[in-house]
């Protein structure tokens, strides 16, 4: 019979499970739950605001591929959603497609064009590939703006509703499961990736290149693959973007965004797919966690009245950040880990 | 049989000449010891056998093939492993996946498979797990096995990356320096499992050391480089007598 315990495992295969202890299952399962009868109980606000963090949560994993499993710093991943978004706005508006082939077909355009960036970058570290992203960066926004005839330019560009099976995504409830079900299915994927052969070739690229390299990773191949698949979430990423929003503009994926992101995965925590959740959703709910905070001041002391403004919102959130940067280097992934080992096997402590 | 052969070879960097002229056989299934002063090129001897360096002349046979012209990565999947004078582990991973990226070259699942992780991928996940904690065992490094390398203690740190090398299952293994910075008994274990490493697993090993006591009580040959160039090379005892290594090296030390 076999004996369970912290430390034993039966099989190889146990060692490999994602979720390793009985506990962490059954909250997941709750978590799970409440997550899905979302729309029942949470207000509307509540739920765009999953919404967005559902794309938030998609394209930062597609970075934290790139950035902190692989250690190639980009800028340009703003570009790479932008991609995606205007490949879905354009084949579901003007040729009329249907979803899944309009999101493929984002992460595919995102994939190639990461793809064909990447080689070029291949000798390139540290600030001149953040240089030499950051630029693509540009050029690609210009072209957004440029070529009008495809893109709309500085008018932006409708998307079409999207329908999954003759049935409209009307609603930001509606779309909530579909955004759901996808980030769901990008997390598992990307989090099998990184558990197996390739995601270690991954870290090994990043923690010593050349012993990877003598240990038989071909890193040449290894690094392009790395573009190639986080440019690939980053267009899925556009493309739920498009769905969601309906409308696109050029203005919507500047290199302000894509530094947003590398704070969201400095924030939640480099190298980890739960850092990237954390930080995706950190810097979703913040902003209204600290508008709330502030209308609740107000309350409180009624000098304050009247004088919150947007700016005392962006100057806390950078604060927050900064924070984050001197106190907890491993990020929000660092504090979970560390309530994890104290309730892995909560309610039962051995 | 000569298991590699290294023929000729000049290595230069800028205008300092870090290997001269370098002729070298190593046979299979021998340990054979390259030793001399430090800065005599011994690392450098190994980069260029591993593809990191390319040398400016000369060639480099193993197997009867040369492998001159083929990347490092390309020379790991032939067979030839190697650890580093400074240790060079993946600090962030855990031993267990140090010791799997040493078997990279034995996967075939590409990234589709792993993003699905159906069929192949899992099933080849777990064949490689059962054959890395053989190397496990072997180096009896159980203890440890699920910590991240980072935290661990420098000499199991080494012996971890012996381990990632062993994983590849390599014809031809390099040392460079594993007993270096550890105790008198750290450095008989390692002895032991070089020893065993030959006649168990029957890799043909070459190493780099600085232990003469210890390269004498285990290795079938020795050659000697000084200021990149071969002085010397025998069995130990030849070496022991021979008064040009006296002279530039062990001298040194007495
Ligand atoms: N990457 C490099 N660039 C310049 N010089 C180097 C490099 N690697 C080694 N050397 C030089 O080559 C010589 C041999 O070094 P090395 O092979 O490390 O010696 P050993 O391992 O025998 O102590 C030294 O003079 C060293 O300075
Ligand atoms: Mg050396």
């Amino acid at each position: 019979m076999a004996i369970r315990s912290k430390t034993f495992r039966e099989s190889y295969y146990e060692d490999i499970k994602l979720f390793q202890t009985i506990w962490i299952r059954v909250w997941m399962v709750i978590f799970l739950v409440l997550l899905a009868t979302l729309p029942l109980w949470g207000n509307p606000y509540l739920i765009y605001l999953i919404n967005l963090s559902c794309i938030t949560v998609v394209a930062a994993i597609g970075l934290n591929l790139l950035v902190g499993y692989t250690g190639q710093i980009s800028l340009a991943h703003s570009a790479f959603i932008a991609i995606g978004a205007y490949t879905t706005a354009i084949l579901s508006s003007k040729a009329g497609l249907p979803f899944w082939i309009c999101l493929l077909a984002s992460g595919g355009m995102s994939a190639a064009v990461g793809c064909a960036l990447g080689i070029p970058c291949l000798r390139l570290k540290g600030l001149y590939l953040a240089m030499a992203t950051m630029s693509f960066g540009v050029v690609v926004e210009n072209v957004l703006i440029t070529w009008d005839k495809l893109t709309g330019g500085v008018r932006g560009i409708h998307v079409a509703k999207i329908s999954v099976l003759g049935f409209p995504l009307d609603s930001d409830n509606k779309l909530f499961y579909f955004l759901l079900i996808v980030t769901a299915l990008v997390i598992l994927g990307i989090k099998n990736l990184v558990r197996t052969r390739v995601g270690r070739a991954f870290i090994a690229i990043r923690d010593r290149d050349i012993a990877a390299e003598v240990m038989g990773v071909n890193i040449t191949a290894y690094k392009v693959m790395a573009f190639t698949i986080s440019s690939f979430v980053a267009g899925i990423a556009g493309g739920m973007y498009g769905y969601t929003m309906g409308y696109i503009h050029p203005e919507h994926f500047t290199v302000l965004l894509s530094i947003q992101y590398l704070a969201m995965i400095i924030v939640g925590g480099l190298g980890t797919v739960l850092g990237s959740i954390f930080g995706a959703v950190f810097i979703v709910l913040v902003p209204e966690l600290i508008k709330a905070f502030s209308r609740f001041l107000a309350f409180l002391i009624p000098a304050l009245k009247g004088q919150y403004n947007e700016e005392w919102n962006i100057a806390a959130f950078g604060l927050l950040i900064i924070l984050f940067l001197i106190f907890e280097a491993e990020g929000l992934n660092g504090i979970w880990r560390r309530i994890k080992t104290s309730f892995k096997n909560w309610p039962y402590t051995y | 049989m000569e298991h590699l052969e290294i023929k000729n070879l000049t290595l230069e960097f800028g205008g300092i000449v870090a290997l001269q002229q370098v002729n070298m056989k190593v046979r299979k299934e021998e340990i054979h010891a390259v030793i001399g002063p430090n800065g005599a090129g011994k690392t450098s001897l190994f980069n260029c056998i591993s593809g990191v360096y390319k040398p400016s002349q000369g060639d480099i046979l193993y197997e009867n093939q040369s492998i001159l012209n083929k990347k490092p990565h390309q020379i790991a999947g032939l067979g030839i492993a190697r650890t580093f004078q400074n240790i060079e582990l993946f600090r962030h991973m855990s031993v267990i996946d140090n010791l799997l990226l040493g078997r990279h070259h034995r996967f075939r699942s590409g990234p589709l498979s792993g993003i699905f992780f159906w069929g192949r991928a899992l099933r080849e996940e777990i064949a490689h797990r059962r054959k890395v904690e053989e190397v496990i065992d072997f180096l009896e490094i159980e203890k440890v096995r699920k910590k991240v390398v980072g935290t661990l203690p420098y000499g199991i740190q080494k012996r971890v990356e012996l381990g990632r090398a062993l994983a590849m299952e390599p014809k031809i293994l390099l040392l460079d320096e594993p007993t270096s910075g550890m105790n008198v008994e750290e450095t008989e274990d390692i002895a032991r499992f070089v020893l065993d490493i030959k006649e168990e697993l029957e890799i043909t090993v070459i190493m780099v050391e600085h232990d003469i006591a210890m390269v004498m009580d285990i290795v079938d040959w020795i050659t000697v480089l000084n200021f990149g160039s071969k002085i010397a090379e025998g069995t130990p005892s030849e070496i022991q007598t021979n008064p040009k290594v006296i002279e530039a090296y062990l001298g040194e030390e007495n």
